[in-house]
């Protein structure tokens, strides 16, 4: 059986100021029936597009070639309508900050019903009672009351669970989670990351969860993908990804991520910056703040390539890497 | 009046205050990500009229093909060869005038606007650095002006002081720098908010020093966006009170009160329709210049948001 | 302002109604509002007395003859009468005693009570400014609106033009281009006047003759009025427009960056629910605003047009008590002007707070 969701070579280019930007380079990736996903990577690699990509959101002007099949229908040829019909029911997105992505001007009751009646045809009384379950669901107390809530009432973990609710409220076969927890505090953190696994658990909701914090891969994906400059440098079983990373960037981002029990000085930033579009230097991305690049390095991005079992790694040098902790 | 009226950002006063703070911050951390104005072409369209204007200001004499004021008996003379834009009641020559109306226009808004822009500039930075009573006074100052509307307040000066060209800027200074003021106070408060000031006095630097080097220079972009597009309405409130006999006496070549003169007598379009659009493409290059300036220097406005 | 409760209290939500005491919160709110108005009024009394009696303008010279003002009688006569003999302060103290009695004295001009001149003169303003407000926020916002969801295409380079246009155009001039046009070219519309000289006015009741006339049943004499309404309207309408029009696309274009508007479309909504219940109700707070100001700006606009218009309203009565330099009415409209201001900005900051739940009053 095909995977839920299969996007393949899947490149996006956006209009810029002095001419098109190329943003995305042969993207390719699965999520399967029920399987959480990670996809990692510095801020501006491209994994934010890459879901605006999969809801049909991009800018005006945007172009995109390849191809992203889910749930047997391939999603970049789809008109308006059918678009429509998908966002929602079919891929469902949580964003990154609730208070921002919730309207403030909207009771979460309203939120919650609005696209649930479109979607799933319900009347007024029914979605409503839906609204309720889907609050208890993801554990928001006193849910009869917190429909009738301004999002301006509730905390930011709180806003956080709606804004779940909300975009399980159509019943979507996949959830993007576009860096969930980042805007929340790390008590709260815990508890939003439990819940989108135990979600996946009883529901058999696929997610594809989109982060820069390698850690938190660890304990929901099965397997993870890590973005750089717009492509997938490496891909394989989270654990292995975390524990014997194949490409540098990898092994650079598990340095650079604080542990608790790691002294300062053993932290090791990764230097320079990830290339503006557009700026990639030619051949590997990351070649220029790599410790490990030759002059092979230069010439042409290397292509993803079979490294072991189920796993892949965009980098001819292969060098032998050591993980610290 | 209706068209000095506020625009999105600058010379708005009740929205000023309340947005102000959080646009400064943009504009004092010096982001400018629009394109420079050489780039679009409407502002160089404005650029443009508004040099063509300065030019035939400056050279009115030359350009002119007759006196401005010189009657002849060749009254309310259609356009024609001789006499481009017709002539008026009393013979003169209609384009003519309007050039010579430039003369007035441009050098007596310039003077409005830099004289509003000093008085409302200093009071602000000292409101805004001195604060508590002065700052409590001077802010219930501005919202005393701007309980009047510009032009009621504006006639009722310029009536009582009589009517006349000095009277009418007086006028228009005083209904116009608390608009700057405001902004300059909430330039200098931003600074406050952001230590730069009280940091300065832990290192024994004096408050003339400290507005100086500081905040002055802080607040030339936005000081510099709000006066052009001020000029505008500099412009406009001017003919708008000579238009209703409180500016330049006659027979002084003045556009409103050219306009004025034209409304006499509706058979007579052309004494009135030529210095109309006069007035409305200087108004209009110097907004188009405002605008883009503003894109330029706060990117929040910039057009490709 | 917002209510906000802490995560170390994971459960809590709070609702409207465990709010403290939300009534009493609006009382004192009002009453702030108050004592600030009647400050800035008495602001306004004495600015406007300080100007016009501290000026070298004469009140005398500006209301008598050349004949009158030779014989020193008259001119005595004539101050004793408006009690310009007495010191400044003396003068301004009465004014104030009046004042409080709700007299607001009487116009040198007309010679009649000024509270009379402005039961007359306001509801013709009034006629004019209620049509171009329900007009203007009408169009602006559509118009704008549409502008900011096509932003930088065509459309949206024509609206921004021509509102540029309309923001740089002098309200008189354009009056006067539409008296000739609508006048005297195409005799659509009469040249100015409430009414046609065929016509009385109605009763009066609410000083409107479109209103009144349809009161009274004189549907001719409404219809006149209405015509009579047309050109006026249309010149303020459209510089109203302009203003609005780019307010409404920026606050729009700010609003449709959200990320809010963005989960909308990500929920699967069609563009128009998007548009009309996520994007009009965030993008129409800064609107009402911003329609505070607008409706301020009218009437200042209304100065030059009733001018031309022949429009016996506030504005024209302001422009000959302005020249004339008659004390009482410009006090009289100076008071009045500034209390319409007040109430509308309190209205506006009243709606605010209903139609945005997160603005509370504090």
């Amino acid at each position: 059986m095909p995977p839920l969701l299969e996007v393949d070579s899947l490149a996006v280019t956006l209009p810029g100021p002095t001419g098109p930007l190329p943003i995305l380079h042969d993207v390719s990736f699965t999520v399967g029936e029920g399987e959480m996903v990670g996809i990692a990577g510095e801020s501006g690699c491209g994994k934010s597009l890459t879901a605006q990509t999969l809801l049909g959101l991009l800018p005006a002007g945007a172009k995109v070639t390849g191809s992203a099949r889910f749930a047997g229908t391939e999603l970049l040829s789809l008109d308006t309508r059918r678009w429509q019909k998908v966002r929602g029911a079919g891929i469902a997105m949580v964003f990154q900050d609730p208070t921002a992505a919730l309207h403030p001007m909207l009771t979460v009751g309203r939120q919650l019903t609005e696209h649930m009646r479109v979607h799933l045809g319900l009347d007024r009384r029914a979605a409503d009672r839906r609204a309720v379950e889907l609050l208890d669901q993801v554990r928001i107390p006193d849910p009869q009351r917190a429909v009738r809530a301004y999002p301006h009432q509730f905390s930011g973990g709180m806003r956080q669970r709606a804004a779940i609710a909300i975009a399980l409220a159509a019943r979507p076969r996949l959830l993007i989670a576009d860096e969930p927890t980042t805007a929340l505090d790390v008590t709260v953190q815990a508890g939003i990351l439990a819940l989108l696994d135990q979600l996946r658990a009883e529901t058999g909701l696929a997610v594809a969860f989109i982060t820069h914090d390698l850690g938190v891969l660890s304990a929901l994906t099965t397997r993870g993908y890590v973005f750089y400059a717009g492509r997938v440098v490496e891909t394989g079983p989270t654990g292995a990804l975390l524990t014997a990373p194949r490409h540098p960037y990898t092994a650079a981002l598990l340095g650079a991520r604080p542990h608790g029990t790691q002294a300062v000085g053993t932290l090791r930033p990764i230097p320079g910056g990830p290339p503006a579009p557009g700026q990639a230097p030619p051949g590997c991305p990351f070649q220029p703040r790599c410790g490990y690049a030759e002059p092979s390095c230069g010439t042409v991005p290397p292509p993803l390539s079979p490294a072991g079992t189920d796993r892949s790694v965009a980098c001819v040098v292969r060098p032998h890497l050591e993980v610290a902790a | 009046m209706t068209t000095l009226a506020p625009d999105p950002v600058a010379p708005d006063p009740k929205a000023t205050d309340a947005l102000a703070r959080r646009r400064l911050l943009g504009r004092l951390r010096g982001r400018s990500t629009g394109r420079p104005i050489w780039r679009q072409p409407i502002a160089v369209a404005a650029l443009v009229i508004l040099g063509g204007w300065l030019l035939m200001a400056l050279f009115a004499p030359v350009v002119a093909p007759y006196d401005p004021l010189a009657q002849s008996p060749d009254a309310y003379a259609p356009p024609s060869g001789t006499h481009w834009f017709g002539t008026d009641s009393l013979g003169r020559d209609v384009f003519s005038r309007v050039i010579h109306g430039s003369r007035l226009s441009i050098p007596l808004a310039l003077a409005i606007v830099s004289l509003a822009l000093l008085i409302g500039g200093l009071l602000g930075l000292v409101a805004g650095y001195v604060g508590r009573f002065v700052d409590e006074a001077l802010m219930r100052l501005t919202d005393l002006v701007f309980a009047f509307p510009q032009i009621i307040l504006a006639m009722a000066v310029t009536a009582a002081f009589g009517p006349s060209t000095r009277n009418a800027v007086l006028a228009l200074v005083i209904v116009s720098w608390p608009v700057y003021a405001r902004v300059i106070r909430s330039a200098v408060l931003t600074m406050r908010g952001e230590d730069y000031l009280s940091a300065a006095r832990l290192l024994g630097i004096g408050p003339v020093r400290a507005l100086r080097r500081d905040v002055l220079p802080n607040s030339v972009g936005p000081a510099i966006v709000l006066a052009t597009l001020e000029l505008g309405n500099a412009v406009l409130l001017l003919s708008a009170l000579s238009f209703l006999g409180l500016g330049p006496r006659p027979p002084a070549a003045e556009w409103g009160s050219m306009v004025a003169l034209g409304s006499q007598d509706l058979s007579m379009w052309w004494v009135s329709v030529f210095p109309g659009l006069a007035i409305l493409t200087v108004v209009m290059a110097f907004n188009v210049l405002g605008d883009a300036l503003r894109d330029r220097i706060d990117p929040r406005y910039a057009k490709g948001r | 302002m917002t209510t906000t409760v802490d995560d170390a209290e994971p459960g809590a939500v709070t609702t409207t109604a465990s709010r403290p005491r939300p009534r009493r919160a609006l009382l004192v709110f009002l009453a702030k509002r108050v004592a600030i108005t009647a400050g800035l009024l008495l602001g306004v009394t004495i600015v406007t007395f300080g100007l016009v009696t501290v000026v070298p303008g004469d009140p005398v010279t500006a209301n008598l003859s050349d004949q009158a003002l030779n014989d020193p009688a008259t001119v005595a006569a004539f101050r004793e009468k408006w009690g310009l003999d007495q010191p400044l302060y003396v003068q301004y103290l009465q004014y104030l005693g009046n004042l409080f009695r709700g007299d607001l004295g009487i116009s040198q001009q007309t010679g009649r009570t000024v509270t009379d001149d402005l039961f007359q003169y306001v509801p013709a303003t009034m006629e004019l400014a209620i049509p171009t407000m329900v007009l203007a926020l009408l169009i602006g916002t559509g118009i704008g609106m549409l502008a900011a969801v096509r932003n930088g295409r065509i459309t949206d380079q024509l609206i921004r033009v021509g509102a540029l246009l309309g923001l740089s155009t002098p309200p008189f001039w354009l009056s006067l281009v539409v008296l000739y046009v609508f006048f005297y070219q195409l005799g659509l519309a009469p040249s100015g006047g409430r009414l046609s000289t065929d016509f009385s006015p109605p009763p009066t009741v609410t000083g409107m003759y479109t209103v009144d006339a349809a009161l009274a049943g004189q549907w001719d004499v409404a219809w006149d009025a209405a015509q009579h309404l047309v050109l006026p309207v249309l010149v303020l309408t459209s510089l109203t427009v302009a203003m609005l029009v780019r307010f409404v696309r920026s606050s729009m274009l700010e609003v449709l960056q959200q990320d809010y508007i963005r989960a909308a479309y990500a929920k699967g909504l069609p563009t128009r629910v998007v548009f009309r219940r996520h994007l009009l109700r965030a993008g129409l707070v800064p609107v009402i605003t911003v329609s505070g100001l607008a409706f301020a700006s009218l009437l200042s606009g209304t100065v030059l047009v009733e001018n031309i218009f022949g429009w016996p309203g506030l504005g024209q009565y302001a422009y000959r008590s302005a020249t004339a330099l008659d004390l009482p009415a410009i006090l009289g409209v100076s008071l009045f002007v500034a209390l319409v201001y007040t109430l509308v900005n309190l209205t506006v900051d009243l709606l605010y707070g209903l139609i945005d739940p997160r603005i509370r009053l504090s």
